[in-house]
Protein backbone atom coordinates (compact mmCIF):
# COMPACT_ATOMS: atom_id res chain seq x y z
CA UNK A 1 0.00 0.00 0.00
CA UNK A 2 3.05 2.36 0.11
CA UNK A 3 2.66 3.32 -3.45
CA UNK A 4 -0.95 4.74 -2.39
CA UNK A 5 0.55 6.53 0.40
CA UNK A 6 2.74 8.15 -1.51
CA UNK A 7 0.61 9.23 -3.99
CA UNK A 8 -1.42 10.80 -1.38
CA UNK A 9 1.68 12.01 0.16
CA UNK A 10 2.37 13.96 -2.62
CA UNK A 11 -1.26 15.48 -3.41
CA UNK A 12 -1.49 16.54 0.18
CA UNK A 13 1.99 18.41 0.29
CA UNK A 14 0.42 20.32 -3.26
CA UNK A 15 -3.45 20.55 -1.14
CA UNK A 16 -1.03 22.31 1.54
CA UNK A 17 0.30 24.71 -0.87
CA UNK A 18 -3.41 25.63 -1.97
CA UNK A 19 -4.37 25.75 1.42
CA UNK A 20 -1.07 28.28 2.42
CA UNK A 21 -2.67 30.10 -0.41
CA UNK A 22 -5.96 30.43 1.48
CA UNK A 23 -4.51 31.94 4.43
CA UNK A 24 -2.72 34.57 2.23
CA UNK A 25 -5.81 35.53 0.82
CA UNK A 26 -7.34 36.12 4.31
CA UNK A 27 -4.69 37.77 6.03
CA UNK A 28 -4.48 40.40 2.86
CA UNK A 29 -7.87 40.75 2.93
CA UNK A 30 -8.13 41.67 7.01
CA UNK A 31 -4.75 43.91 6.00
CA UNK A 32 -7.04 45.60 3.40
CA UNK A 33 -10.07 46.40 5.72
CA UNK A 34 -7.53 47.65 8.33
CA UNK A 35 -5.51 50.16 6.23
CA UNK A 36 -5.89 53.01 4.61
CA UNK A 37 -6.17 56.94 4.85
CA UNK A 38 -7.58 55.59 8.51
CA UNK A 39 -6.37 53.30 9.92
CA UNK A 40 -8.26 50.88 11.54
CA UNK A 41 -7.79 48.48 14.90
CA UNK A 42 -8.85 44.67 14.66
CA UNK A 43 -10.76 45.18 17.35
CA UNK A 44 -13.04 47.54 16.00
CA UNK A 45 -13.70 45.35 12.49
CA UNK A 46 -14.05 42.26 14.59
CA UNK A 47 -17.26 44.20 16.36
CA UNK A 48 -18.47 45.59 12.95
CA UNK A 49 -18.74 41.86 11.76
CA UNK A 50 -20.18 40.24 15.26
CA UNK A 51 -22.77 43.59 15.58
CA UNK A 52 -22.03 43.45 19.17
CA UNK A 53 -21.08 47.57 19.54
CA UNK A 54 -21.26 50.21 18.04
CA UNK A 55 -18.30 51.25 16.34
CA UNK A 56 -17.34 55.04 14.52
CA UNK A 57 -15.47 53.08 11.89
CA UNK A 58 -18.68 51.23 10.90
CA UNK A 59 -19.60 53.13 7.65
CA UNK A 60 -15.94 53.04 6.55
CA UNK A 61 -15.90 49.45 7.15
CA UNK A 62 -18.96 48.20 5.20
CA UNK A 63 -19.34 50.99 2.66
CA UNK A 64 -15.76 51.45 1.90
CA UNK A 65 -13.05 48.68 2.78
CA UNK A 66 -15.23 45.80 2.54
CA UNK A 67 -16.87 46.53 -0.82
CA UNK A 68 -13.65 47.30 -2.55
CA UNK A 69 -11.87 44.18 -0.64
CA UNK A 70 -14.51 42.02 -1.96
CA UNK A 71 -14.17 43.67 -5.81
CA UNK A 72 -10.29 42.64 -5.40
CA UNK A 73 -11.06 39.85 -4.43
CA UNK A 74 -13.17 38.65 -7.17
CA UNK A 75 -11.17 40.74 -9.81
CA UNK A 76 -8.13 39.26 -8.55
CA UNK A 77 -9.62 35.61 -9.09
CA UNK A 78 -11.37 36.02 -12.26
CA UNK A 79 -8.34 37.47 -14.18
CA UNK A 80 -6.49 34.31 -12.40
CA UNK A 81 -8.50 31.79 -13.75
CA UNK A 82 -8.99 33.22 -16.96
CA UNK A 83 -5.04 33.20 -17.53
CA UNK A 84 -4.83 29.62 -16.60
CA UNK A 85 -7.23 28.68 -18.53
CA UNK A 86 -6.35 30.48 -21.78
CA UNK A 87 -2.37 29.36 -21.33
CA UNK A 88 -3.50 25.71 -21.04
CA UNK A 89 -6.10 25.90 -24.01
CA UNK A 90 -3.69 28.14 -26.33
CA UNK A 91 -0.43 25.98 -25.06
CA UNK A 92 1.53 29.15 -24.59
CA UNK A 93 2.74 30.48 -21.05
CA UNK A 94 2.65 34.08 -22.29
CA UNK A 95 -0.87 33.92 -23.20
CA UNK A 96 -3.75 35.56 -20.66
CA UNK A 97 -6.73 37.55 -21.18
CA UNK A 98 -5.22 40.56 -23.11
CA UNK A 99 -3.90 38.28 -25.73
CA UNK A 100 -7.62 37.03 -26.67
CA UNK A 101 -8.63 40.94 -27.49
CA UNK A 102 -10.95 41.33 -23.92
CA UNK A 103 -8.59 44.05 -23.24
CA UNK A 104 -8.47 46.14 -26.44
CA UNK A 105 -12.32 45.72 -26.75
CA UNK A 106 -13.19 46.53 -23.53
CA UNK A 107 -10.73 49.76 -23.56
CA UNK A 108 -11.97 51.14 -26.52
CA UNK A 109 -15.21 50.77 -25.36
CA UNK A 110 -14.37 51.74 -21.89
CA UNK A 111 -12.78 55.00 -23.84
CA UNK A 112 -15.66 55.85 -26.04
CA UNK A 113 -18.26 56.10 -23.09
CA UNK A 114 -15.49 57.90 -20.65
CA UNK A 115 -14.72 60.43 -23.37
CA UNK A 116 -17.98 60.69 -25.59
CA UNK A 117 -20.93 60.14 -23.06
CA UNK A 118 -18.96 61.44 -19.35
CA UNK A 119 -21.69 61.90 -18.14
CA UNK A 120 -23.19 58.60 -18.23
CA UNK A 121 -20.78 56.93 -16.08
CA UNK A 122 -23.37 54.13 -15.57
CA UNK A 123 -23.54 52.44 -18.45
CA UNK A 124 -19.48 52.23 -18.45
CA UNK A 125 -19.09 48.80 -17.02
CA UNK A 126 -21.90 46.74 -19.30
CA UNK A 127 -20.47 48.73 -22.44
CA UNK A 128 -17.13 47.22 -21.81
CA UNK A 129 -18.14 44.03 -20.89
CA UNK A 130 -20.17 43.76 -24.63
CA UNK A 131 -16.78 45.47 -26.55
CA UNK A 132 -14.64 42.13 -24.55
CA UNK A 133 -17.01 39.80 -25.83
CA UNK A 134 -17.41 41.11 -29.35
CA UNK A 135 -13.91 41.59 -29.40
CA UNK A 136 -12.86 38.10 -28.25
CA UNK A 137 -15.65 36.33 -30.54
CA UNK A 138 -14.28 38.61 -33.74
CA UNK A 139 -10.65 37.41 -32.52
CA UNK A 140 -12.01 33.59 -32.20
CA UNK A 141 -13.87 33.99 -35.58
CA UNK A 142 -10.70 35.31 -37.38
CA UNK A 143 -8.60 32.48 -36.12
CA UNK A 144 -10.92 30.08 -36.94
CA UNK A 145 -10.02 27.81 -40.22
CA UNK A 146 -11.12 23.83 -40.17
CA UNK A 147 -10.68 24.25 -36.04
CA UNK A 148 -8.58 26.09 -33.87
CA UNK A 149 -4.65 26.74 -33.90
CA UNK A 150 -3.55 28.58 -30.90
CA UNK A 151 -1.08 30.65 -32.82
CA UNK A 152 -3.79 31.79 -34.96
CA UNK A 153 -5.92 32.84 -31.47
CA UNK A 154 -2.38 34.79 -30.90
CA UNK A 155 -1.67 36.46 -33.94
CA UNK A 156 -5.29 37.63 -34.58
CA UNK A 157 -4.97 38.57 -31.02
CA UNK A 158 -2.55 41.32 -31.23
CA UNK A 159 -3.71 42.07 -34.60
CA UNK A 160 -7.05 43.45 -33.40
CA UNK A 161 -5.53 44.39 -30.24
CA UNK A 162 -2.98 46.74 -32.13
CA UNK A 163 -6.21 48.30 -34.60
CA UNK A 164 -8.47 49.10 -31.55
CA UNK A 165 -5.57 50.53 -29.92
CA UNK A 166 -5.12 52.73 -32.59
CA UNK A 167 -8.56 53.80 -31.68
CA UNK A 168 -8.16 54.50 -28.00
CA UNK A 169 -5.43 56.92 -29.35
CA UNK A 170 -6.92 58.45 -31.63
CA UNK A 171 -9.74 59.26 -29.47
CA UNK A 172 -7.26 60.44 -26.94
CA UNK A 173 -6.19 62.89 -29.13
CA UNK A 174 -9.14 64.49 -30.04
CA UNK A 175 -10.46 64.77 -27.05
CA UNK A 176 -7.15 65.12 -25.37
CA UNK A 177 -9.18 68.00 -23.12
CA UNK A 178 -11.07 64.75 -21.17
CA UNK A 179 -8.14 62.42 -21.32
CA UNK A 180 -7.99 62.81 -17.37
CA UNK A 181 -10.61 61.16 -16.03
CA UNK A 182 -9.79 57.97 -17.90
CA UNK A 183 -6.57 57.38 -16.54
CA UNK A 184 -8.21 55.30 -13.53
CA UNK A 185 -9.30 53.27 -16.13
CA UNK A 186 -6.94 52.95 -18.02
CA UNK A 187 -4.57 51.89 -15.56
CA UNK A 188 -6.89 49.62 -13.68
CA UNK A 189 -7.80 50.82 -10.20
CA UNK A 190 -9.90 49.98 -7.43
CA UNK A 191 -10.39 53.36 -6.40
CA UNK A 192 -13.97 54.24 -4.91
CA UNK A 193 -15.08 50.68 -5.80
CA UNK A 194 -18.27 49.61 -4.08
CA UNK A 195 -21.18 47.67 -3.51
CA UNK A 196 -22.58 48.39 -7.03
CA UNK A 197 -19.77 47.10 -8.39
CA UNK A 198 -19.31 43.86 -6.81
CA UNK A 199 -23.07 43.29 -7.68
CA UNK A 200 -21.86 43.63 -11.39
CA UNK A 201 -18.94 41.21 -10.97
CA UNK A 202 -20.23 38.97 -8.40
CA UNK A 203 -22.04 36.67 -10.92
CA UNK A 204 -19.47 36.00 -13.17
CA UNK A 205 -17.45 35.38 -10.84
CA UNK A 206 -19.41 32.72 -9.56
CA UNK A 207 -20.68 31.35 -12.98
CA UNK A 208 -16.89 31.80 -14.76
CA UNK A 209 -15.58 29.64 -11.85
CA UNK A 210 -17.83 27.12 -11.46
CA UNK A 211 -17.47 26.53 -15.25
CA UNK A 212 -13.72 26.48 -14.83
CA UNK A 213 -13.93 23.88 -11.99
CA UNK A 214 -15.93 22.06 -14.19
CA UNK A 215 -13.84 21.55 -17.00
CA UNK A 216 -10.69 21.19 -14.95
CA UNK A 217 -10.43 17.51 -16.24
CA UNK A 218 -10.78 18.90 -19.97
CA UNK A 219 -7.82 21.13 -19.15
CA UNK A 220 -5.98 18.07 -17.85
CA UNK A 221 -6.59 16.14 -20.77
CA UNK A 222 -6.10 19.17 -23.32
CA UNK A 223 -2.62 19.19 -21.57
CA UNK A 224 -1.72 15.52 -23.21
CA UNK A 225 -1.33 17.27 -26.65
CA UNK A 226 -4.28 17.71 -28.92
CA UNK A 227 -3.84 13.97 -30.86
CA UNK A 228 -3.75 12.32 -27.75
CA UNK A 229 -6.64 14.22 -26.01
CA UNK A 230 -8.87 13.31 -29.24
CA UNK A 231 -7.74 9.87 -28.87
CA UNK A 232 -8.86 9.32 -25.27
CA UNK A 233 -12.49 11.15 -26.25
CA UNK A 234 -11.84 14.84 -25.87
CA UNK A 235 -13.75 16.93 -28.01
CA UNK A 236 -11.03 19.32 -28.10
CA UNK A 237 -12.51 22.47 -30.23
CA UNK A 238 -15.53 22.44 -28.09
CA UNK A 239 -13.27 22.15 -24.89
CA UNK A 240 -11.13 25.23 -26.57
CA UNK A 241 -14.36 27.35 -27.82
CA UNK A 242 -16.20 26.81 -24.55
CA UNK A 243 -13.25 27.19 -22.06
CA UNK A 244 -12.08 30.47 -24.15
CA UNK A 245 -15.89 31.55 -23.62
CA UNK A 246 -15.38 31.09 -19.86
CA UNK A 247 -12.13 32.73 -20.00
CA UNK A 248 -13.66 35.90 -21.82
CA UNK A 249 -16.46 35.94 -19.38
CA UNK A 250 -14.23 36.03 -16.26
CA UNK A 251 -11.59 39.07 -17.62
CA UNK A 252 -14.44 41.10 -19.73
CA UNK A 253 -16.47 41.58 -16.09
CA UNK A 254 -13.13 42.02 -14.57
CA UNK A 255 -11.78 44.50 -17.06
CA UNK A 256 -15.05 46.12 -17.25
CA UNK A 257 -15.19 46.87 -13.20
CA UNK A 258 -11.17 47.81 -12.40
CA UNK A 259 -10.10 49.05 -16.22
CA UNK A 260 -7.20 48.02 -18.15
CA UNK A 261 -6.00 46.13 -15.66
CA UNK A 262 -2.00 44.09 -16.72
CA UNK A 263 -0.14 41.16 -15.32
CA UNK A 264 -2.33 39.68 -12.91
CA UNK A 265 -3.66 37.20 -15.03
CA UNK A 266 -0.05 36.47 -16.41
CA UNK A 267 2.27 36.29 -12.96
CA UNK A 268 -0.57 34.76 -11.45
CA UNK A 269 -0.98 31.40 -13.08
CA UNK A 270 2.58 31.22 -13.76
CA UNK A 271 3.75 31.66 -10.38
CA UNK A 272 0.98 28.84 -9.19
CA UNK A 273 2.18 26.44 -11.94
CA UNK A 274 5.64 27.07 -10.86
CA UNK A 275 4.96 25.69 -7.48
CA UNK A 276 2.07 23.25 -7.89
CA UNK A 277 2.56 22.21 -11.64
CA UNK A 278 0.33 21.32 -14.52
CA UNK A 279 -2.60 19.39 -12.47
CA UNK A 280 -5.27 21.89 -12.97
CA UNK A 281 -7.13 20.13 -9.88
CA UNK A 282 -4.75 21.59 -7.66
CA UNK A 283 -3.48 24.62 -10.11
CA UNK A 284 -6.98 26.03 -10.84
CA UNK A 285 -7.41 26.59 -6.90
CA UNK A 286 -3.92 27.57 -6.11
CA UNK A 287 -4.13 30.52 -9.10
CA UNK A 288 -7.76 31.67 -7.40
CA UNK A 289 -6.44 32.38 -3.84
CA UNK A 290 -3.66 33.41 -5.10
CA UNK A 291 -4.65 35.95 -7.68
CA UNK A 292 -7.17 37.26 -4.82
CA UNK A 293 -4.61 37.56 -2.35
CA UNK A 294 -2.03 39.70 -4.67
CA UNK A 295 -4.59 41.56 -5.93
CA UNK A 296 -6.08 42.59 -2.29
CA UNK A 297 -2.12 43.00 -0.96
CA UNK A 298 -1.18 44.91 -3.91
CA UNK A 299 -4.06 47.31 -3.64
CA UNK A 300 -3.46 47.95 -0.09
CA UNK A 301 -0.04 48.67 -0.99
CA UNK A 302 -1.34 51.12 -3.16
CA UNK A 303 -3.32 52.99 -0.69
CA UNK A 304 -0.87 53.14 2.20
CA UNK A 305 2.49 53.35 0.33
CA UNK A 306 2.37 57.48 -0.77
CA UNK A 307 -0.42 58.21 1.27
CA UNK A 308 -2.49 60.31 0.83
CA UNK A 309 -2.27 59.76 -2.79
CA UNK A 310 -3.46 56.30 -3.81
CA UNK A 311 -1.38 54.59 -6.32
CA UNK A 312 -3.45 52.36 -8.68
CA UNK A 313 -3.13 49.20 -8.56
CA UNK A 314 -2.55 48.75 -11.88
CA UNK A 315 0.23 50.92 -11.53
CA UNK A 316 1.73 48.29 -8.95
CA UNK A 317 1.07 45.34 -10.87
CA UNK A 318 3.19 46.64 -13.02
CA UNK A 319 5.79 47.71 -11.18
CA UNK A 320 5.86 43.95 -9.70
CA UNK A 321 4.93 42.15 -13.10
CA UNK A 322 7.76 43.58 -15.71
CA UNK A 323 10.32 42.50 -13.15
CA UNK A 324 8.63 39.14 -12.39
CA UNK A 325 8.80 38.95 -16.18
CA UNK A 326 12.44 39.25 -16.61
CA UNK A 327 13.38 36.73 -13.92
CA UNK A 328 11.15 34.35 -15.42
CA UNK A 329 13.07 34.74 -18.82
CA UNK A 330 16.41 34.60 -17.10
CA UNK A 331 15.43 31.43 -15.35
CA UNK A 332 14.39 30.57 -19.30
CA UNK A 333 10.47 29.47 -18.12
CA UNK A 334 9.53 31.14 -20.91
CA UNK B 1 -13.88 -10.22 -40.13
CA UNK B 2 -12.78 -6.74 -41.29
CA UNK B 3 -13.76 -4.32 -38.36
CA UNK B 4 -12.17 -1.21 -40.09
CA UNK B 5 -12.93 -0.26 -43.81
CA UNK B 6 -12.38 3.02 -45.51
CA UNK B 7 -14.63 3.58 -48.65
CA UNK B 8 -13.43 6.38 -51.31
CA UNK B 9 -11.45 8.38 -48.65
CA UNK B 10 -10.33 11.94 -50.08
CA UNK B 11 -8.69 14.43 -48.19
CA UNK B 12 -6.56 17.89 -49.40
CA UNK B 13 -4.67 20.55 -47.27
CA UNK B 14 -4.98 23.87 -48.52
CA UNK B 15 -4.98 23.30 -52.41
CA UNK B 16 -3.19 20.08 -52.20
CA UNK B 17 -4.69 16.54 -52.60
CA UNK B 18 -3.25 13.98 -49.82
CA UNK B 19 -5.34 11.72 -50.27
CA UNK B 20 -7.37 10.06 -53.76
CA UNK B 21 -9.94 8.23 -53.56
CA UNK B 22 -8.33 5.99 -51.19
CA UNK B 23 -10.43 2.19 -50.44
CA UNK B 24 -9.22 -0.03 -47.73
CA UNK B 25 -10.08 -3.07 -45.18
CA UNK B 26 -8.20 -4.17 -42.25
CA UNK B 27 -9.41 -7.01 -40.57
CA UNK B 28 -9.37 -8.04 -36.76
CA UNK B 29 -6.09 -9.25 -34.98
CA UNK B 30 -3.87 -8.33 -37.60
CA UNK B 31 -0.55 -5.87 -37.47
CA UNK B 32 -0.29 -3.42 -40.43
CA UNK B 33 2.04 -1.58 -41.43
CA UNK B 34 1.65 1.70 -43.83
CA UNK B 35 4.85 2.76 -45.58
CA UNK B 36 5.88 5.53 -48.42
CA UNK B 37 7.97 7.80 -49.34
CA UNK B 38 7.82 11.22 -47.51
CA UNK B 39 5.01 13.15 -48.49
CA UNK B 40 2.62 10.53 -49.52
CA UNK B 41 -0.07 10.63 -47.47
CA UNK B 42 0.48 7.73 -45.11
CA UNK B 43 0.64 9.75 -41.67
CA UNK B 44 -2.93 11.68 -42.90
CA UNK B 45 -4.50 7.79 -43.55
CA UNK B 46 -3.61 6.93 -40.73
CA UNK B 47 -5.00 10.08 -38.62
CA UNK B 48 -8.56 9.41 -41.08
CA UNK B 49 -8.58 6.09 -40.07
CA UNK B 50 -8.17 6.50 -35.82
CA UNK B 51 -10.72 9.48 -36.15
CA UNK B 52 -8.29 12.25 -35.95
CA UNK B 53 -9.21 14.27 -38.84
CA UNK B 54 -12.14 14.24 -40.78
CA UNK B 55 -11.78 13.66 -44.58
CA UNK B 56 -13.24 15.96 -46.98
CA UNK B 57 -14.77 12.83 -48.89
CA UNK B 58 -15.84 9.10 -48.22
CA UNK B 59 -16.95 7.12 -45.14
CA UNK B 60 -14.49 4.80 -42.50
CA UNK B 61 -16.68 2.31 -41.20
CA UNK B 62 -16.36 0.95 -37.87
CA UNK B 63 -17.98 -2.39 -37.55
CA UNK B 64 -20.24 -0.84 -40.37
CA UNK B 65 -21.24 2.29 -38.34
CA UNK B 66 -19.89 5.23 -39.95
CA UNK B 67 -16.50 5.84 -37.49
CA UNK B 68 -17.53 9.77 -37.71
CA UNK B 69 -20.91 9.95 -36.17
CA UNK B 70 -19.89 8.13 -33.19
CA UNK B 71 -19.63 9.54 -29.72
CA UNK B 72 -16.31 10.49 -29.50
CA UNK B 73 -15.99 8.63 -26.16
CA UNK B 74 -17.70 5.53 -27.55
CA UNK B 75 -14.69 5.61 -30.42
CA UNK B 76 -12.08 6.12 -27.92
CA UNK B 77 -13.22 3.01 -26.33
CA UNK B 78 -11.83 0.65 -28.59
CA UNK B 79 -9.37 2.99 -30.84
CA UNK B 80 -6.18 4.13 -29.56
CA UNK B 81 -3.58 6.66 -31.24
CA UNK B 82 0.38 7.01 -30.23
CA UNK B 83 0.89 10.33 -31.49
CA UNK B 84 4.39 11.16 -33.39
CA UNK B 85 4.68 13.38 -31.06
CA UNK B 86 4.15 14.24 -27.36
CA UNK B 87 5.25 16.35 -25.53
CA UNK B 88 6.94 16.34 -22.34
CA UNK B 89 4.49 16.14 -19.22
CA UNK B 90 5.27 17.28 -15.57
CA UNK B 91 3.37 14.10 -14.01
CA UNK B 92 4.62 10.83 -12.59
CA UNK B 93 4.87 7.58 -14.90
CA UNK B 94 1.86 6.15 -13.48
CA UNK B 95 -0.17 9.43 -13.62
CA UNK B 96 0.02 9.61 -17.40
CA UNK B 97 -0.93 6.04 -17.77
CA UNK B 98 -3.66 6.68 -15.52
CA UNK B 99 -5.45 9.41 -18.32
CA UNK B 100 -5.65 6.19 -20.39
CA UNK B 101 -8.90 4.57 -17.99
CA UNK B 102 -10.71 8.33 -19.10
CA UNK B 103 -13.09 7.12 -22.16
CA UNK B 104 -14.19 4.74 -19.38
CA UNK B 105 -15.45 7.07 -16.86
CA UNK B 106 -18.21 9.18 -16.57
CA UNK B 107 -17.11 12.54 -16.03
CA UNK B 108 -16.80 12.82 -12.29
CA UNK B 109 -15.87 9.71 -11.86
CA UNK B 110 -12.88 8.53 -9.84
CA UNK B 111 -10.56 5.74 -10.71
CA UNK B 112 -11.54 2.18 -8.98
CA UNK B 113 -9.32 -0.49 -8.48
CA UNK B 114 -10.58 -2.39 -11.64
CA UNK B 115 -8.90 0.42 -13.09
CA UNK B 116 -5.48 0.53 -10.92
CA UNK B 117 -5.41 -3.68 -11.91
CA UNK B 118 -5.56 -2.49 -15.53
CA UNK B 119 -3.05 0.13 -15.25
CA UNK B 120 -0.65 -2.31 -13.27
CA UNK B 121 -0.93 -4.36 -16.26
CA UNK B 122 0.14 -1.70 -18.76
CA UNK B 123 3.10 -0.98 -16.96
CA UNK B 124 4.08 -4.58 -16.49
CA UNK B 125 3.53 -4.99 -20.13
CA UNK B 126 5.96 -2.04 -20.96
CA UNK B 127 8.45 -3.44 -18.57
CA UNK B 128 7.91 0.18 -16.40
CA UNK B 129 7.33 -1.38 -12.45
CA UNK B 130 10.87 0.92 -11.56
CA UNK B 131 9.93 3.88 -13.19
CA UNK B 132 6.37 4.12 -11.94
CA UNK B 133 6.92 7.15 -9.30
CA UNK B 134 9.69 8.87 -11.71
CA UNK B 135 8.26 12.57 -13.59
CA UNK B 136 7.93 12.00 -17.24
CA UNK B 137 10.28 14.28 -18.15
CA UNK B 138 13.21 12.51 -16.32
CA UNK B 139 12.86 9.63 -18.79
CA UNK B 140 15.37 8.97 -21.67
CA UNK B 141 13.07 8.86 -24.96
CA UNK B 142 12.90 5.05 -25.07
CA UNK B 143 11.30 5.07 -21.75
CA UNK B 144 9.46 7.94 -22.62
CA UNK B 145 7.64 6.04 -25.79
CA UNK B 146 6.69 3.28 -23.56
CA UNK B 147 5.21 5.34 -20.74
CA UNK B 148 3.01 6.96 -23.68
CA UNK B 149 2.37 3.38 -25.41
CA UNK B 150 1.33 2.18 -22.05
CA UNK B 151 -1.04 5.21 -21.42
CA UNK B 152 -2.56 3.86 -24.83
CA UNK B 153 -2.65 0.40 -23.40
CA UNK B 154 -4.62 1.50 -20.38
CA UNK B 155 -7.40 2.77 -22.58
CA UNK B 156 -7.78 -1.43 -23.41
CA UNK B 157 -8.25 -0.14 -27.40
CA UNK B 158 -9.42 -3.03 -29.69
CA UNK B 159 -7.04 -0.99 -32.52
CA UNK B 160 -4.34 0.62 -31.82
CA UNK B 161 -3.12 3.46 -33.94
CA UNK B 162 1.35 4.35 -34.05
CA UNK B 163 2.28 7.19 -35.99
CA UNK B 164 5.86 6.26 -36.68
CA UNK B 165 6.46 5.02 -33.05
CA UNK B 166 10.29 3.84 -33.45
CA UNK B 167 11.53 7.52 -35.32
CA UNK B 168 13.98 9.18 -33.04
CA UNK B 169 14.48 6.18 -30.96
CA UNK B 170 17.75 3.95 -30.53
CA UNK B 171 17.85 0.42 -32.36
CA UNK B 172 17.53 -1.16 -28.66
CA UNK B 173 14.31 0.79 -27.62
CA UNK B 174 13.18 0.43 -31.59
CA UNK B 175 13.01 -3.04 -31.56
CA UNK B 176 11.19 -3.10 -27.50
CA UNK B 177 8.23 -0.60 -29.24
CA UNK B 178 7.71 -3.70 -31.61
CA UNK B 179 8.31 -6.25 -29.78
CA UNK B 180 5.33 -5.09 -26.91
CA UNK B 181 3.00 -4.63 -30.05
CA UNK B 182 3.29 -7.58 -31.54
CA UNK B 183 2.68 -9.24 -27.59
CA UNK B 184 -0.42 -6.79 -27.47
CA UNK B 185 -1.27 -8.70 -30.83
CA UNK B 186 -0.87 -12.06 -29.82
CA UNK B 187 -2.27 -12.28 -26.37
CA UNK B 188 -4.83 -9.77 -26.53
CA UNK B 189 -5.67 -9.63 -30.51
CA UNK B 190 -5.84 -5.85 -30.88
CA UNK B 191 -5.51 -4.74 -34.22
CA UNK B 192 -2.00 -3.25 -34.65
CA UNK B 193 -2.18 -0.31 -37.68
CA UNK B 194 1.14 1.82 -37.94
CA UNK B 195 2.89 4.16 -39.70
CA UNK B 196 6.85 2.63 -39.94
CA UNK B 197 9.62 4.51 -41.60
CA UNK B 198 11.89 1.63 -41.68
CA UNK B 199 10.95 -1.13 -44.16
CA UNK B 200 12.72 -3.93 -42.64
CA UNK B 201 11.37 -3.55 -39.58
CA UNK B 202 7.74 -3.24 -41.87
CA UNK B 203 8.77 -6.95 -43.97
CA UNK B 204 9.60 -8.61 -40.06
CA UNK B 205 7.02 -7.07 -37.87
CA UNK B 206 3.65 -7.11 -40.14
CA UNK B 207 1.23 -9.30 -40.95
CA UNK B 208 -0.15 -6.67 -43.52
CA UNK B 209 1.96 -3.78 -45.68
CA UNK B 210 0.10 -1.21 -46.91
CA UNK B 211 1.79 0.78 -49.69
CA UNK B 212 1.02 4.62 -50.28
CA UNK B 213 2.30 6.22 -53.33
CA UNK B 214 1.15 10.10 -54.10
CA UNK B 215 -1.99 9.69 -51.61
CA UNK B 216 -3.34 6.44 -53.78
CA UNK B 217 -2.82 2.37 -52.29
CA UNK B 218 -0.43 0.98 -54.28
CA UNK B 219 -1.12 -2.51 -52.96
CA UNK B 220 -2.26 -3.89 -50.41
CA UNK B 221 -0.65 -7.38 -48.90
CA UNK B 222 1.82 -10.06 -46.60
CA UNK B 223 5.59 -8.54 -46.87
CA UNK B 224 6.03 -11.30 -49.17
CA UNK B 225 3.38 -10.52 -52.02
CA UNK B 226 4.42 -6.71 -51.70
CA UNK B 227 7.97 -6.63 -51.37
CA UNK B 228 9.44 -6.99 -54.33
CA UNK B 229 12.02 -5.24 -56.40
CA UNK B 230 9.12 -3.42 -58.23
CA UNK B 231 7.50 -2.14 -55.68
CA UNK B 232 10.62 -0.47 -54.27
CA UNK B 233 11.34 1.03 -57.92
CA UNK B 234 8.20 2.14 -58.24
CA UNK B 235 7.39 3.62 -54.45
CA UNK B 236 10.53 4.24 -53.12
CA UNK B 237 12.73 4.82 -56.43
CA UNK B 238 15.62 2.11 -55.28
CA UNK B 239 16.78 -1.10 -55.92
CA UNK B 240 16.10 -3.36 -53.70
CA UNK B 241 17.59 -7.17 -53.14
CA UNK B 242 15.50 -9.25 -50.95
CA UNK B 243 16.53 -12.28 -49.08
CA UNK B 244 14.33 -14.84 -47.78
CA UNK B 245 15.46 -16.48 -44.19
CA UNK B 246 14.46 -19.71 -44.74
CA UNK B 247 14.41 -20.93 -41.00
CA UNK B 248 12.04 -18.65 -39.71
CA UNK B 249 10.50 -17.08 -42.83
CA UNK B 250 11.45 -13.40 -42.35
CA UNK B 251 13.11 -11.46 -45.21
CA UNK B 252 15.36 -9.23 -45.38
CA UNK B 253 15.46 -5.96 -47.48
CA UNK B 254 19.04 -4.74 -49.10
CA UNK B 255 18.59 -1.35 -50.89
CA UNK B 256 20.95 0.28 -53.04
CA UNK B 257 20.28 3.59 -55.73
CA UNK B 258 19.09 2.96 -58.70
CA UNK B 259 21.40 2.80 -61.55
CA UNK B 260 20.48 4.96 -64.68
Amino acid sequence: MSKKEALRDRAGWKGLIVVIFAVLMVISTIFSIQFGSAKIPLKDIWTTFTGDIQSDFQNIIWNIRVPRTFVAILVGANLAVAGVLLQGIMKNPLADPYIIGVSSGAGLAGMIVLILYPHLPHILTPVAFIGATIVAFTVYALAWEKGIAPTRIILAGVAISAFLGSGISALMVFYSDRVQGTIDFMVGGLSARSWPQVEVILPYSIVGILLAIIGIRKMNLLMLGDRTAKSLGARVEWIRFSMTAVATLLAASAVSVVGLLGFVGLIVPHTARLIVGNDYRVLLPASIFLGAAILTASDTLGRIMFAPIEVPVGVIMGAIGAPFFLYLLRRKMV
Amino acid sequence: MSSLEAASISHSFSDKHVLKQIDLELKEGRIYSIIGPNGSGKSTLLHVLSRQLKPDHGQIYWKQADLYRLPPKKVAQELALLAQVNDVMDLTVEQLISYGRTPHKSMFQRLDEEDQIIIDEAIQLTKLEALRKRNVSQLSGGERQRAWIALCLAQQPKVLFLDEPTTYLDISHQLDVLEIVTQLQKTQNVTIVMVLHDLNHAAVYSDEVIVVKEGRIYGQGTPKEMMNPDMFKDVFNVHADIYEDKDNELLRIVMKPLKD
